[in-house]
């Protein structure tokens, strides 16, 4: 447990990606079964065992500390688990701090009524490293920004070439904790694990964006148009073994959507866009934004947010392995197989027939419908490869909306960025003057139009607070953006998707920014 | 006739501490005529005073960083000097190089002021002495039982294992200029990073100064010197505003270490955009401000800054009699 926690509080502080990289194949390298794969597990969140509540923790605090001393000490940590990980008095003797393994292992077979005395004799014989990862792994809390394919990702490393990611994602739910025969093949001492029945994930086929020079060397006839959806990409792996739900990124989402998966009546794995769909019509995706991250969900969520599957491709048909099939080949299969089932909560994604490149640049244009966001390119002929492949698949998203911002508020970033102001809040004027805030940006500007946004907040800062920086109205900022959805949590009324800063607009004066009511007029909602 | 209660000859005033028999501040918040400093830290040892004593090596700090009193006297560990009807001693108080406490007698009553002050061992400078007292005058920087100092040598090895793990990036360590820097710089040669250590250059200074009155740093270089990529797997220590400014800038893909008491706590550490926390402080944790209670035995404690709540509390518990002094204006240089 000491090397988990040591990682633990590492994976916490780091920024980038690269070292939560080194962190996690240094741990998986370093520490022997199971506790390294229990470990994984801890990770991304598959363990299972008789988790304690904060109450139980306080009760031990309440045993083992005075509460003068306790409620003063809790008072400036501002987090229970913390605070007892760090006030709990060493008892020192023999015991030395549990392993992992051993501590999931003993979880697993222990009554509830016996966990309190466990976890303090633990907490005893630990220092406050390890005190605290225990506290958080047993409350379910480790929140270190590690993702399962983060996590995956280290292992692919890890693997000198032996494992890719797809294939470790293709691999992940054939395997359980501690996953002894996954670091066995990535270690290069076992055979790559089988999945049998149990369905998996498979890597999805993902499409680069078009740029205009791609555009003049398309061939029309060679390709074929669908609409980008707006709601999330899912995968739908159903047969004998089970039934699953995955999001793009691997991740079992079956839980939150009972009622696709009730419907997966088949056997095989389809790629589709989760939708909330009422009456054929997909709405926002800010309403399926309420559904996703949820373990379990509500009869009533069920009733108001209505969820559908467009189904884009069909990736095998029982055991057969239509990958290197070409599109309109699978095509034919899923519309095949769509006729004869007529599956419930599915509709095929439709096929857009044009005559030729300018007018399925009109309708990509015109494409503003809640839930569209632009148009994809597929060749016809396309194998389906897990991963970005060049010049098989587009996406073509209409244009962005613009609006003329004013600069109010700066913060420094993170890591590389972090001398540099490089989060920016912007606003925009309302009717009675005030400029109020309709979003963030942090992207979007070359290295030297930061070096100047960072030069301008420097000079032109009339408050701090805290590391937020607040700038003299005065430099407007043209933000794109994708959608503006009305918003009543933010004070100006709209929400931006995915804002960014396409130009700096030194020769507009602040006066002459956009304002609020006819930004209110491109909300879709 | 018993001897006086020392709430009867040492008061808090506005410019701080004063004994009054004596007539002298110490570490005065501001100027005054006569003072006594317990340390050359700039929260404590302020400029502008007429009569100075301290130790010799805070003496030598003090003149570096351009603060000489008007006159100035130097006292040996212990050699008791007569300031108006008050004998004056220093001890060591184990906080950064000459830090000291002062020792106060007054018609057989002994009040001691223990400036600020750590337990854990330290290469750089003299350790702590318990002196009994009636009234031992105490800061509570890291007064609440959340705050335990590991051993640094642990927290060293931690940041040695990172340079290991990260070998292109270069490791920036925030550290003040006086105390932390040096300590920080033993530490690593006493765990065996012989390689020259880049400082920034209002590290310097400071440096030159221990490195004068007898403690060896080994090879030091100027950051702002370094050709570009030069500091990759190098340990470069910066004051902490340097850390996360344009400064920086020279560092290759830095890993933001700060070396302090407050690191133990997560949401602090966070706040700060730290990448590595080390708990490494030059304060008394709050099992030594505990142990130091039970070493000198005072029947009464007074807390001068820091939470002073828990320790007052924690005194109560020992059945000794705890007093919040509430002195503003220290603690702008700690950790």
């Amino acid at each position: 447990m000491i090397a988990f926690a040591a990682l633990l509080e590492r994976l916490l502080f780091a920024q980038a990606r690269g070292a939560k990289l080194a962190l996690l194949r240094q741990y998986f390298a370093a520490t022997p079964d199971p506790d390294r794969g229990i470990g994984l597990a801890a990770l991304t969140g598959d363990l299972n065992f008789v988790a304690a509540k904060a109450g139980l923790i306080r009760e031990l605090a309440a045993e083992r500390t005075d509460p003068v001393l306790f409620a003063l000490s809790y008072d400036f940590v501002g987090d229970l688990a913390e605070t007892v990980a760090l006030m709990w008095p060493a008892r020192p003797g023999n015991e030395t701090a549990p392993r992992l393994g051993e501590v999931e292992q003993t979880l697993r077979n222990a009554k509830k009524g016996e966990v309190k005395a466990i976890l303090a004799a633990w907490l005893d014989a630990s220092d406050a490293s390890v005190r605290l990862a225990l506290l958080k792994l047993i409350t379910g809390g480790l929140r270190v920004g590690v993702s399962a394919r983060l996590a995956m990702a280290a292992l692919a490393e890890m693997s000198e070439g032996r494992a890719s990611i797809a294939e470790i994602e293709e691999t992940w739910h054939a395997v359980a904790p501690p996953y002894d025969s996954l670091f066995a093949w990535i270690e290069g001492r076992g055979p790559r694990p089988s999945a049998g029945a149990a369905p998996v994930f498979r890597p999805l086929m993902l499409a680069h964006p078009l740029e205009e020079a791609d555009i003049a060397a398309l061939d029309p006839a060679a390709i074929r148009a669908e609409w980008k959806w707006d709601g999330i990409r899912v995968q739908l792996a159903a047969g004998p073994g089970g039934r699953r739900l995955f999001s793009r990124g691997a991740e079992d989402i079956s839980a939150g959507f009972p009622e696709i998966i009730e419907a997966m009546e088949f056997h095989g794995t389809l790629d589709g866009e989760l939708l909330v769909m009422r009456d054929g019509a997909a709405a926002p995706c800010a309403e399926l934004q309420q559904r996703l991250g949820r373990k379990a969900v509500t009869a009533k969520m069920q009733r108001d947010l209505p969820v559908a599957v467009c189904l884009y491709d069909m990736l095998f048909d029982g055991a057969e392995d239509l990958r290197p099939l070409p599109f309109d080949a699978r095509r034919a299969r899923l519309e095949a197989w769509y006729g004869a089932t007529r599956p419930a909560r599915m509709q095929l994604s439709e096929m857009i027939a044009f005559p030729d490149l300018a007018h399925l640049a009109g309708l990509r244009d015109g494409a503003r419908a809640a839930g569209i966001e632009g148009l994809m390119l597929k060749r016809g002929d396309s194998p389906y490869e897990g991963g970005r492949t060049k010049g098989l698949w587009w996406k073509w998203k209409r244009d962005p909306l613009s609006v003329d911002a004013v600069l109010m508020y700066a913060q420094r970033g993170h890591g590389k960025r972090s001398s540099f102001y490089s989060d920016f809040t912007f606003g925009v004027w309302r009717a009675d003057g005030a400029l109020v805030p309709i979003g963030k940006a942090y992207f979007g500007f070359t290295d030297a139009e930061l070096a100047f946004l960072d030069k301008y907040v420097r000079d032109n800062t009339v408050q701090r607070f805290g590391p937020v920086r607040e700038v003299a109205p005065g430099l407007v900022l043209e933000i794109a953006f994708d959608a503006a959805q009305a918003s009543p949590r933010h004070k100006s009324g709209v929400a931006l998707r995915f804002p960014r800063i396409s130009r700096i607009r030194t020769d507009k004066p602040a006066a002459e920014a956009d304002r609020l009511d006819s930004l209110l007029r491109l909300t879709s909602a | 006739m018993p001897a006086p209660h020392p709430e009867t000859w040492l008061r808090n005033t506005r410019a701080g501490l004063f004994c009054e028999p004596g007539g002298f501040h110490i570490d005065p918040l501001r100027a005054v005529d006569r003072a006594v400093i317990t340390h050359a830290h700039s929260d404590h040892a302020r400029p502008g005073h007429g009569a100075v004593l301290a130790s010799a090596a805070t003496l030598a700090l003090m003149r570096a960083r351009g603060i000489a009193g008007v006159s100035e006297q130097a006292a040996g560990w212990g050699e008791v000097v007569r300031l108006g009807e008050v004998d004056v001693s220093l001890q060591p108080a184990g906080h950064v190089l000459g830090s000291a406490q002062v020792v106060m007698e007054y018609r057989g009553s002994r009040a001691v002021v223990s400036g600020d002050y750590k337990r854990a061992a330290d290469t750089t400078c003299d350790g702590f002495v318990p002196v009994p007292c009636d009234v031992f005058v105490t800061e509570a920087t890291f007064g609440l039982p959340v705050f335990i100092h590991p051993p640094a040598g642990e927290e060293i090895a931690r940041l040695l294992a990172s340079v290991a793990l990260f070998p292109g990036r270069t490791h920036v360590i925030g550290c003040y200029s006086l105390g932390k820097t040096q300590r920080l710089i033993s530490l690593l040669r006493a765990a065996g990073w012989e390689a020259p250590i880049w400082l920034h250059g209002a590290l310097v200074g400071m440096c030159d100064v221990y490195e004068r009155l007898g403690i060896a740093l080994g090879r030091l270089n100027q950051a702002s010197g370094a050709a570009r990529g030069q500091l990759a797997g190098q340990i470069v220590l910066a004051p902490p505003s340097a850390v996360a400014d344009r400064w920086a800038r020279r560092l290759t893909d830095p890993v933001v270490a700060v070396a302090s008491g407050w690191m133990r706590v997560r949401q602090r550490a966070k706040q700060g955009g730290v990448e590595l926390p080390l708990v490494i402080s030059d304060h008394a944790d709050w099992a030594e401000l505990n142990a130091t209670l039970d070493d000198v035995g005072a029947p009464e404690v007074w807390v001068t800054h820091g939470s002073e709540d828990a320790l007052i509390h924690a005194a109560g518990l020992r059945g000794m009699r705890g007093r919040a002094l509430r002195l503003v204006g220290y603690g702008e240089e700690e950790g």
